[in-house]
């Protein structure tokens, strides 16, 4: 029900429809987050910002899948947000200026894939520090090779 | 001579004796291991009536250094900074088993055990250890200081700093 | 002997401060930042211009180590996400496992896991309020509150095994079942745990220290709070009546009957009540839950997920292979993707699991509170006193395991 609101409203702005488990997923163009995401705030009061995280596709030619979720208390129900972007260029646009919540999110997304946020000025190392080489959710990333600061004692 | 032998051993007894009995904890704490030492801190296991119960919460005045769970490498820096601000005489506690040893964490966040970068004086094993084995390790760690050597004459043979 | 190492992450605020302020450093190992987060606030006099919150330094690789371990191995890292209410992350990752794979839980199990998410609730709200009071100097509550989550450990020690770090949960149900005397020993806990709180009631709610160093004191709106992220007992202090035990029910939530506390103001009092006050919701509810258990197993039998009995294994080549491949090979679950949030005692604490058909996921990622809360936590530390930054942080309930993970 809200899966045909949402699909009738926002024709031509997505590619892909699905569900999950209750939950409509909807699969964007990197272009049409900013727009989509706008009139899901304004006209279907998704307030309030949940999630952005990435999932790492090796062999896939998008490499990376950026997924978003975001819940409204008016329809009380979450919707989840896809979006493929290459490896070569893996960029997208940033929605701090719509929620506040975005902006941590965003740089362990960063930190985390190297995935860039247009728009976001900050995307200083969160999880990590700064002199860390690599992004550790990365499929090739080995999980033991640790990179210390403090150099060991005998 | 064997007077003057005599005389340093009872001397480093008696030292001993009051070190051990007035240790200032220093709780750096990070993890899940910080609730137990809540816990062994409080009434039902108390540490006071072994003398570890006052915290410093500063490491200038404190001569226990108690690392109470995981230490990152992102932590590591710090937690040399506050160990060498600390002065000598100084014992350091691993509490838990992610500071003893990595813990279950074997990734490339996570040190492997912090004696990589300090040295330790008493591992408490457990994940998180139950307060009775904190209580142990605080008695075993006063035996330890008891039995040491304790120069605090300028003529004695001086114990090396530890690094 | 390198004696100084330059900060993990470097501060805006070396270039944009004020030269006439003073840019200060609340360091990661202090006792109210709970050991984990920096906050570097630059000060005009006592007020806080601008504060940068760091956090991190508890990252301990949990969602790289999931990818590398089989479903049930999992289950000791969750129970380390919010350390001090464990049984609830493990009820969510369980709930996550199982809806992939389609297994509805025994009636038993539900309402157990219910009252043991209320039990696990009243540890952290004990814990929460225990410890930000004591950090304004009120070490005789703290030392009430902790007598009874002492209590706690100690009775749920005697159910699962551990006092602090439970990994009670199975797929597919629980690890075992009530052990004989524990719902006697319940009851009296709670009577314990009522006397207690209304202790701390007497000597906390209309003190006037506590009043003036919480009153007013870091307020903010309900559509601040929606903006930046805030869920749980944050967002309730400020009148808003979200909670996901009553908008979308799961376990037995819908059988029981309760409410949900809201605040006025959403300062740092209203915060304190709101836990104060689920506290006795809680009691509540484990009392329900008590009179209505069912009898009846405890763990589905699925072959896909249960182990089969001990004299069977021995007996029988079915038993013994499906025991083989349970433990070696871990459980297999279908491919999919699936979200599922649960009302932590900090918010709404999501689970992303992501599963290609192999016994270990693909991608688990927690969606913590604790983090998006310290995201939005400098706007309301700008602005007030330095002194206020400790009531502020004691209230927001950061738990390292969880803002980390």
């Amino acid at each position: 029900m809200l899966r045909d609101a949402l699909t009738t409203a926002l024709n031509g702005l997505f590619e892909r429809t699905g569900e999950s488990f209750g939950m409509p997923v909807l699969e964007l163009r990197p272009e049409n987050i900013v727009p989509v995401v706008n009139r899901l705030r304004a006209e279907f009061g998704f307030e309030l910002f949940l999630d952005v995280t990435a999932v790492d596709y090796p062999q896939r030619s998008p490499r990376f899948d950026v997924v978003y979720h975001l819940y409204s208390r008016k329809h009380n129900g979450r919707i989840r947000l896809k979006v493929s972007v290459p490896e070569d260029r893996p960029v997208v646009p940033t929605l701090t200026p719509l929620y506040g919540s975005a902006r941590y999110m965003e740089r362990e997304v960063h930190d985390m894939y190297g995935i860039g946020f247009e728009g976001n000025t900050d995307l200083r190392p969160i999880l990590l520090y700064e002199g860390f080489a690599g992004h550790p959710l990365r499929k090739d990333y080995v999980m033991d090779m640790e990179q210390p600061i403090v150099p060991y004692r005998e | 001579m064997a007077m003057m032998e005599y005389m340093t051993t009872k001397k480093d007894e008696l030292v001993g004796w009051i070190r051990k009995f007035s240790l200032f904890p220093y709780p750096f704490v990070t993890a899940c291991c910080g609730m137990e030492f809540m816990s062994v801190s409080s009434t039902l296991y108390d540490t006071d009536r072994f003398g570890a119960a006052l915290p410093r919460f500063t490491p200038r005045q404190s001569d226990l250094l108690m690392v109470v769970g995981t230490v990152s490498h992102k932590t590591a820096p710090i937690l040399k900074t506050v160990y060498e601000q600390m002065c000598e005489p100084k014992w350091v506690m691993a509490f838990g088993a992610c500071a003893t040893s990595g813990g279950f964490y074997r990734n490339y966040a996570v040190v492997q055990g912090i004696d990589r970068i300090i040295p330790v004086d008493i591992y408490v094993p457990g994940c998180p250890p139950r307060p009775e084995m904190v209580i142990d390790a605080i008695v075993m760690l006063q035996d330890k200081i008891a039995r040491d050597r304790h120069p605090i004459f300028p003529f004695e043979e001086q114990v090396p700093v530890k690094t | 002997m390198q004696t100084h190492y330059p900060a993990p992450v470097s501060s805006y605020l070396e270039r944009t401060a004020d030269p006439d302020s003073v840019v200060v450093n609340i360091g990661p190992s202090h006792p109210a930042t709970h050991g984990t987060i920096q906050i570097i606030a630059e000060l005009s006099g006592e007020t806080v211009k601008k504060a940068d919150v760091h956090c991190g330094y508890l990252h301990r690789g949990f969602e790289k180590e999931a990818e590398h371990h089989t479903y049930h191995k999992v289950i000791p890292y969750t129970d380390r996400l919010n350390y001090c209410s464990a049984l609830n992350n493990n009820f969510v990752f369980a709930d996550a496992v199982e809806r992939l794979l389609g297994i509805a839980i025994t009636p038993r199990c539900t309402v157990l896991r219910t009252l043991l998410c209320e039990y696990s609730r009243i540890a952290d709200h004990v814990t929460c309020v225990a410890a930000s009071v004591m950090e304004m100097g009120a070490m005789t509550a703290f030392l009430y509150l902790m007598t009874v989550r002492d209590y706690i450990y100690e009775h749920l020690n005697h159910l699962t095994g551990a006092r602090l770090t439970h990994s009670y949960v199975r797929i597919g149900g629980l690890a075992r079942d009530l052990p004989d005397g524990w719902l006697a020993r319940l009851e009296e806990i709670l009577q314990f745990c009522e006397r207690y709180v209304a202790r701390i009631h007497g000597l906390m709610d209309r003190n006037r220290i506590f009043i003036d160093r919480t009153r007013n004191v870091a307020a903010m709106t309900t559509a601040h709070a929606l903006n930046w992220g805030f869920t749980g007992p944050i967002l309730r202090s400020t009148g808003l009546g979200v909670d996901l035990r009553k908008d979308s029910p799961y376990l037995a939530y819908d059988q029981l009957e309760f409410e949900v506390p809201v605040g006025i103001k959403g300062d740092n009092y209203d915060r304190y009540y709101v836990r104060m006050c689920e506290i006795d919701e809680s009691i509540s509810m484990i009392r329900q839950c008590v009179r209505m258990l069912p009898g009846g197993p405890v763990s589905v039998d699925d072959p896909r997920v249960s182990l089969p009995e001990k004299e069977l294994v021995y007996t029988q080549i079915e038993a013994l292979i499906q025991h083989f491949k349970l433990v070696m090979e871990g459980i297999r679950v279908p491919p999919g993707e699936i979200y599922v949030a649960h009302e932590a005692p900090n918010g709404e604490l999501g689970f992303y699991l992501i599963s290609d058909g192999t016994a270990r996921p693909y991608k688990l990622h927690i969606r913590s509170p604790s983090f998006v809360h310290m995201g939005g936590m400098h706007t309301l530390l700008e602005g007030y006193q330095v002194a206020d930054v400790v009531p502020t942080f004691g209230s927001m309930n950061m738990i390292g395991g969880e803002c980390d993970r």
